[in-house]
């Protein structure tokens, strides 16, 4: 196949960016995305022009690393997949093909197609974890789980924290993937104690990182290739009005403890 | 020849008991002690997170590296199939002991007793403490663990989380570290790539580092350095390898005098999806736990082209049930790669003719879709059929899928003591970097195993015994030895980038990838051997004569990152071919042409090969030193493996 290809070139974080024209050439149907990145990435060095630089890893749809857009849809037009597995055969002949960064406040460019989105890992860092020891562990089988239970923990848990959620969203806004972390947690038992203190911690250290609010628009669920599903944002929200009656409560007791000195 | 004094510093006493009495033994460091005690981990995957984030718990100052833009995203996150641990929640006569057995038999009596029968005891503790961090493994409809067999097992002892075993483990060992850091106990750098050790008087005390988006070189120093950078399996290029994976941490730590062992023992894993042409970047893994339920087979006559379903059963083999009837589709995975390639070079195989050879075999999913449903099957390996679908576009509810032998693993790696530490006193490796446990063949769901069992039980046990017993003169990074080391790294750097050829390193990647997987493959011979030998020594002149580096060193630039493994690969390769041609024996997953058995399996030489060959650089192009840990097996018997 041969198609023509629009991608964002931008130096660094500060750089202005703008698109550039590219050929791909002799592009096997067979190829994923990024292998035929690569083909277009060899030519160019065998020019001595600066190859287009993004994201990869696993190359297998897990490690979360790609990160594109592909004609406007973060990931590309395939629903359920990320750009790495998407393959060559879903485009056409002479096509043209728009590449961009995901674009968000949160996510600055780091160089062309490559962003940073180490905010979400500070998020998780603010409490996305169950706090118990290395050895203090009671026996696996301890606590039975419903199957059903362990199976929507599960779905949840599937996020790979690529950021696709937040490159689709108007608002920029990482609910999907903080609901996904919160509701692995909130429907096993192992993350029952801590539940409201991270909703709150988790949920404030997403606004400290700028990322927007939720207004419903479930873009983000369009474009998960882990389909995460949007009702897991409803339950955060639940969790989120309880902590704050909790977290009144908590304030309130401690406020009495001070008054009576 | 230096002196190395190669001593295992297995503990005396009953094998069952060795671990228990170290751990009550062993000195302790005090907890208020601990805190002045810097460790440095490279690496985020199931070992270095699962490390970091327990030493951290205990009170050390940590500072964790990785290369990739988060932890979370280390090569680990893709396994797939499932991690073996001793529970015998089924029932069906599984132990330590026997865990302990499978591992050795299927390791080819090539790995250690003693660091072997560890692993198996603490299996039992990851399920726990996994479980307790909200891991969410498969369970039965009474809310009980769930379990399934992997290849050279005939008990059912694997953990799993659908297909994403890996992901939900190290997610889990991720959440730890988070914790960790969010506590100041870790400090995380992400995007960070080590490229040098610095060794101080004999003591591993730091590392040089290269910031990937600044390119700026830094200095690191610390009391110990625990290196848990993974495998090397993407010397050959094609893999199922992350495409970051890479030998420079080991390598270069090799080269500061690190002894690296048995690096020819590499695994090849026998349901991947074949190659498809020549863009290919990477190869994809179907997990092994397919094998449960899909029957491998291909036709019986060579050059049968009909379509899979015209052919009546009668007219098909399927080998490994008949050649391996006890184990059958469950046979260890050096055995099923190697059946697979017997057939397919008799002109059996199946699927389109890449380079005049059709090299796919089916697994068909027929039978167990007629016996369980299409629900229940696609309840198991549901994201496995949509990953197949998504590559080659076919249906595999429908097709059988075609399946070939690729590059998994690699069980060679830095020589280690029972403390994890190498003969540098200081510098431990852990995980897939380290050649311990799994001896000439791993066994299917034990490196998820061995990679938690170092970080979360091992290491923090032996890291203490090592700084209560260790007279560790404070160092800072202005010592001349981290100096030194950075202007290596540097000069290394200016001489990449001043080439200016006109070959991209990915194509010298990709040129001795093909050198290796055809003569280091799946079956080596002295023939073969030597012309790689010969080869790879002019490939890494032309290298250094002629690639080209676009872009600057003190920026983001991919191009640099790759030329400096590549370069790395290049020397690191030749190691590898020499030490199968020395190795002239078969085992487990090397397997030399010259040394077999009439009916084509591997033979073992007990006399002359019963050691670990740990190799110790001498310099670029010259003839390493070869030193031998004599392997000593008191509780089990050697025999010739048999899954017949
Ligand atoms: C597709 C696939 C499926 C698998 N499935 C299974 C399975 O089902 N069960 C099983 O038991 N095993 C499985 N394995 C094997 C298993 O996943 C690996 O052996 C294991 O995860 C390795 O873990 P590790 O922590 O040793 O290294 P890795 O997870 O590879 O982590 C290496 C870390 O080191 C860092 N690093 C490396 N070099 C440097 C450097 N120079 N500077 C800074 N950082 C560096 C990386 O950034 C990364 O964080 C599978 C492997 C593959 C390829
Ligand atoms: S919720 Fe989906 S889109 Fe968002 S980070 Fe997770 S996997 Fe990616
Ligand atoms: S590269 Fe890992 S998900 Fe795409």
């Amino acid at each position: 196949m041969n198609l023509t290809l629009r991608v964002w070139r931008q130096k660094g974080n500060s750089g202005a960016g703008k698109l550039t024209t590219y050929p791909a050439k002799d592009v096997s149907p067979d190829s994923s995305f990024l292998e035929m990145l690569d083909q277009v990435n060899q030519e160019l060095v065998g020019k001595g022009e600066e190859p287009i630089a993004f994201d990869s890893d696993c190359r297998e749809g897990i490690c979360g690393t790609c990160s594109m857009v592909i004609n406007g849809i973060p990931h590309g037009p395939q629903r359920g997949t990320t750009a790495c597995q998407l393959h060559m055969r879903v485009f056409k002949d002479g096509d043209t093909i728009t590449i961009e960064p995901f674009r968000a406040a949160a996510f600055p460019v780091v160089k062309d197609l490559v962003v940073d989105r180490s905010a979400f890992d500070r998020i998780q860092q603010a409490g996305g974890y169950v706090s118990v020891n290395t050895g203090a562990a009671p026996d696996g089988n301890a606590i039975p789980i419903p199957k059903a239970e362990a199976d929507v923990a599960f779905d949840a848990a599937a996020c790979i924290g690529c950021g696709a959620c937040v490159a689709a969203c108007k608002n920029s806004s990482a609910m999907l993937f903080l609901s996904a972390k919160l509701a692995q947690y909130r429907h096993l038992p192992q993350g029952a104690p801590e539940r409201i203190r991270r909703t709150v911690k988790m949920v404030e250290a997403a606004d400290r990182e700028g990322f927007g609010n939720c207004t419903n628009y479930y873009e983000c669920e369009a474009v998960c290739p882990k389909n995460i599903p949007a009702h897991f944002i409803a339950e955060m929200n639940r969790d989120y009005v309880k902590a704050a009656l909790v977290s009144r409560e908590f304030d309130d007791v401690n406020k009495a403890a001070e008054d009576e000195g | 020849m230096s002196n190395i004094n190669l001593d295992a510093k297995i503990p005396p006493g009953p094998l069952a008991t060795k671990w228990s009495n170290y751990r009550s033994q062993s000195k302790l460091v005090n907890p208020a002690n601990k805190r002045k005690f810097n460790v440095i981990v490279v690496g985020s995957g199931l070992a270095g997170a699962s490390a970091a984030a327990t030493l951290g718990e205990l009170g050390y100052n940590v500072d964790c590296f990785c290369f990739q833009d988060s932890p979370r995203r280390a090569h680990s996150i893709a396994a797939q199939g499932g991690i073996n641990a001793a529970k015998n929640y089924q029932n069906d006569g599984d132990s330590v002991f026997r865990l302990f057995y499978d591992t050795i038999k299927g390791g080819d009596f090539r790995a250690r007793e003693g660091n072997v029968h560890r692993l198996a005891e603490v299996s039992t503790l990851i399920i726990d403490h996994c479980v307790a961090q909200g891991v969410p493994f498969a369970r039965e409809y009474g809310g009980t663990l769930a379990n399934r067999s992997f290849g050279g097992a005939q008990v059912s002892r694997t953990f799993y989380a659908r297909g994403q075993t890996g992901q939900q483990l190290l997610l889990g060992a991720y959440s730890a570290l988070n914790r960790q850091i969010d506590a100041g106990k870790v400090k995380m750098h992400t995007r960070t790539e080590m490229l040098d050790l610095v060794v101080v008087d004999g003591q591993a005390r730091g590392i040089i580092t290269r910031d990937l988006v600044t390119g700026k070189i830094e200095r690191y120093a610390a009391h110990a350095v625990l290196l848990a950078t993974g495998g090397y399996g993407n010397v050959f290029y094609l893999s199922t390898n992350a495409v970051g994976c890479n030998v420079t941490a080991t390598y270069r730590a090799y080269k500061r005098g690190a002894l690296f062992a048995n690096p020819c023992f590499t695994q090849i894993h026998p349901t991947c999806i074949p190659v498809a042409g020549e863009h290919q970047s990477k190869l994809t893994l179907m997990s092994e736990s397919l094998r449960n339920d899909g029957r491998i087979w291909v036709p019986k006559k060579a050059g049968d082209t009909r379509s899979p379903e015209t052919i009546p059963e009668d007219e098909r083999d399927y080998y490994l049930e008949r050649m391996y009837p006890s184990y059958g589709n469950l046979s260890p995975r050096d055995i099923a790669s190697r059946a697979a390639k017997r057939v397919c070079d008799e002109g059996r195989g199946v699927g389109p003719e890449v380079a005049g050879v059709r090299r796919g075999v089916y697994l068909d999913f027929a039978d167990a879709i007629r016996r369980l449903g299409k629900d229940t099957i696609r309840q198991r390996y549901g994201n496995l059929f949509d990953m197949y679908k998504k590559i080659t576009g076919e249906d595999p509810y429908v097709v059988p899928m075609r399946i070939y032998p690729a590059v998994h693993y690699t069980m060679g790696g830095l020589w280690v003591d029972y403390n994890l530490m190498s003969n540098i006193s200081g510098l431990h490796v852990l995980g897939e970097a380290n050649f311990s446990d799994h001896g000439a063949n791993r066994l299917g769901a034990s490196a998820l195993m061995q990679g938690l069992a170092d970080g979360y039980f091992i290491i923090p046990y032996t890291l203490a015994s090592y700084f209560a017993g260790t007279q560790l003169p404070k160092i800072t990074t202005d010592h001349p030895a981290f100096a030194e080391a950075e202007r290596q790294v540097r000069e290394q750097i200016i001489r990449l980038q001043s080439v200016n050829g006109n070959r991209s390193p990915d194509s010298f990647h990709r040129e001795l990838g093909t050198l290796l997987w055809e003569n280091c493959g799946m079956g080596r011979n002295r023939a073969g051997l030597e012309k790689a030998l010969k080869r790879i020594p002019e490939l890494r002149d032309e290298f250094w004569k002629n690639v080209r580096i676009v872009g600057g060193a003190e920026e983001f630039n991919q191009q640099l990152e790759k030329a400096g493994r590549v370069a790395d690969f290049l020397e690191f390769a030749e190691l590898m071919c020499l030490d199968a041609l020395t190795r002239e024996e078969s085992c487990g997953g090397h397997f030399r042409e010259e040394y077999q058995t009439e009916e084509g399996e591997a033979l073992r030489n007990d006399n002359d090969f019963c050691h670990a060959s740990c190799w110790e650089f001498t310099g670029v192009g010259k003839a390493p030193n070869l030193h031998k840990e004599q392997l000593v097996f008191e509780n089990i018997k050697l025999a010739q493996r048999s899954y017949k």
